[in-house]
């Protein structure tokens, strides 16, 4: 099956730049996959997008959007593709309901009419819906200048969705937003998903919005640090742990020692699960214990600990 | 065909953003009182007779000719703006084709142009600028010629600058010569060769000339004011735009996506 991302040692270095922003990334993404490109500030992730999306030419490599080349096929590629921006790209001196006008007929949704009143009925109750789903409702119809930063926030994203991409790229998409907006929106992604089997690339600060992906990609300094499902990806950093605590606490350690399991004492025991299960270590004590309690490590946790082990 | 739709919206948005910026209407309402009535009018009374020709009418074409062209030039340096506010992302990554996002800035900045010429017409009849339904037929192709060429000027200009000051400091240097190698408010008729050289390079001599050829056609004052016959005006028009939007529109693109 044709990737529905295809990206072969990519390599940007910027006109002015030292250094490469992007420096021979490759990965692929499945049709259909909800795919997470994580990594700090400056690690090539919006670059990336960039060029994903055409806007950017690369420096080398190459770049597949379901199979069309994105240098020799671009305009191909701008079809299949939606993006919702990192920064806020409204026309300021537009309502809400302009700005999305304006979208849907550059993606050829709708024949251009000069007021909302003459638009088809069809793109009138999309405006809607969408409104509604992303809690804007009457306010789309409002100038963008007097919308808040969450708001406008809202209204990207209703232009975003317009037009039903096949692959769909969020750089930061719920900065700005509230709890429920949020959850609003990932529920319509999400159902997006399921009815149209669209393609997500996700770029994000959120870790916890990227532990739903199919798998993630970590970049640091261009460079991918880490590539996989979240699960392989926080079992190859970090693994569950167990924390413990008795009365005997000398005794408990004692135990710890001889079962000569990876253990730290973080006020209570913290035993490192690598290639052990938590029923293992217990039925290994005799101890009576006054605090029992397993954690599952974070892509948080992993991310953290890739990025410092690069530091290192 | 499809992005005829998408030129349209994007034509359709400037002109939109011209009719909701107060400060812009009150602008081209006060502007052409300011450079036909005073300007004109004070010239006429004090140079009028000497010259052999009317001032006014003069003036008039003069301005009206430069409006249309240095407004839709300015106007295309909406797409800098664009670009710093990030409206250009959401330009160039639709399905749209460069050629069209720029020929539809330049549409819409004609749109522009031509309706803040509009009240410079209403003064030079109320002046008695002899303006004939004819003439102001007339007028219509060379208003589009005029914002078409100022455009493809404008998007080549675009080109040399990187933020809005930089904007505005190329502009007068560009523009402000050509007032005056143009023969915007007086004649060019006797210029020494150099300044002559530079008014023949000049794209706003052309339009100027033309709109004065069209308004002064079959009138004892043409051999006086006009430079060219507006055909060969209308040739050198057409070689220039072909020119600067095929140099202008390669530059954006690839300069938008090459950076």
């Amino acid at each position: 099956m044709t990737p529905a991302i295809e990206v072969r040692d990519l390599v940007k270095r910027y006109r002015k730049g030292t250094t490469n922003a992007v420096d021979g990334v490759t990965f692929d993404v499945e049709p259909g996959q909800f795919f997470a490109l994580l990594g700090p500030n400056g690690a090539g992730k919006t670059t990336t997008i960039a060029i994903l999306t055409t806007t950017l030419t690369p420096t080398s490599g190459t770049v597949r959007i379901s199979g069309h080349d994105v240098l020799r096929e671009a305009s191909m590629v701008r079809n299949q593709v939606g993006i919702i921006f990192q920064n806020p790209s409204l026309d300021m001196n537009l309502t809400g309901e302009e700005n999305v006008r304006i979208h849907a007929i550059l993606y050829h949704l709708y024949p251009y009419r000069p007021l909302y009143r003459l638009m088809p009925g069809a793109y009138r109750h999309q405006l809607r819906e969408l409104a509604d789903v992303v809690g804007l409702g009457a306010d789309v119809f409002k100038p963008v200048k007097r919308l808040s930063g969450g708001m406008q926030r809202k209204l990207e994203i209703i232009r975003g969705l317009m037009h039903h991409p096949r692959v769909l790229f969020l750089d930061e998409p719920t900065s700005g937003l509230d709890t429920v907006s949020r959850r609003n929106l990932w529920q319509y992604i999400g159902e997006l998903r399921r009815r149209h089997d669209i393609t997500i690339c996700l770029t994000t600060h959120q870790l916890n919005e990227a532990e739903e992906a199919d798998r993630v990609c970590i970049l640091d300094h261009g460079h991918v640090v880490a590539l996989g499902t979240p699960r392989d990806v926080k079992g190859q950093l970090v693994h569950d742990r167990l924390y413990l605590d008795a009365d005997d606490r000398a005794a408990l350690r004692r135990r710890l020692l001889e079962m000569k399991v990876s253990f730290n004492e973080e006020g209570a025991f913290v035993v490192d699960l690598d290639g052990l299960t938590a029923h293992q270590v217990i039925r290994a004590i005799d101890e009576p214990l006054t605090m029992l309690r397993t954690e599952s490590p974070t892509l948080e946790d992993a991310y953290l600990r890739i990025l410092a082990a690069g530091d290192a | 065909m499809r992005d005829m739709n998408a030129v349209a919206a994007i034509a359709g948005r400037d002109l939109l953003k011209f009719i909701r910026d107060p400060g812009r209407l009150v602008a081209a309402v006060v502007f052409p009182f300011a450079m036909i009535f005073l300007l004109g009018g004070t010239l006429q009374l004090n140079l009028g007779n000497a010259a052999g020709f009317n001032f006014i009418g003069f003036t008039f074409t003069g301005f009206l000719g430069m409006t249309l062209f240095q407004s839709t030039a300015q106007g295309l340096t909406s797409l800098m703006d664009d670009r710093h506010n990030d409206f250009a992302q959401e330009l160039f990554v639709s399905p749209v084709s460069r050629y069209s996002i720029v020929f539809g800035k330049i549409l819409g900045e004609t749109a522009v142009a031509v309706a803040q010429v509009l009240p410079f017409v209403v003064f030079a009849v109320i002046l008695r600028v002899p303006l004939t339904p004819t003439h102001i037929a007339l007028l219509v192709p060379v208003a589009l010629l005029s914002c078409f060429m100022g455009g493809a000027f404008g998007l080549l200009l675009l080109n040399t600058m990187s933020d809005s000051r930089a904007s505005n400091q190329i502009f007068n240097f560009v523009f402000l010569p050509q007032y005056f190698l143009a023969g915007l408010i007086a004649p060019i008729t006797h210029l020494p060769w150099y300044l002559a050289a530079l008014s023949l390079i000049s794209p706003m001599r052309y339009v100027i000339d033309l709109t004065r050829g069209v308004v002064f056609a079959g009138s004892a004052e043409y051999s006086r004011v006009v430079l060219a016959a507006p055909l060969t005006n209308v040739g050198v028009l057409v070689l220039m735009f072909a020119v600067f939007m095929i140099a202008g529109t390669t530059l954006f693109v690839r300069r938008e996506t090459n950076r």
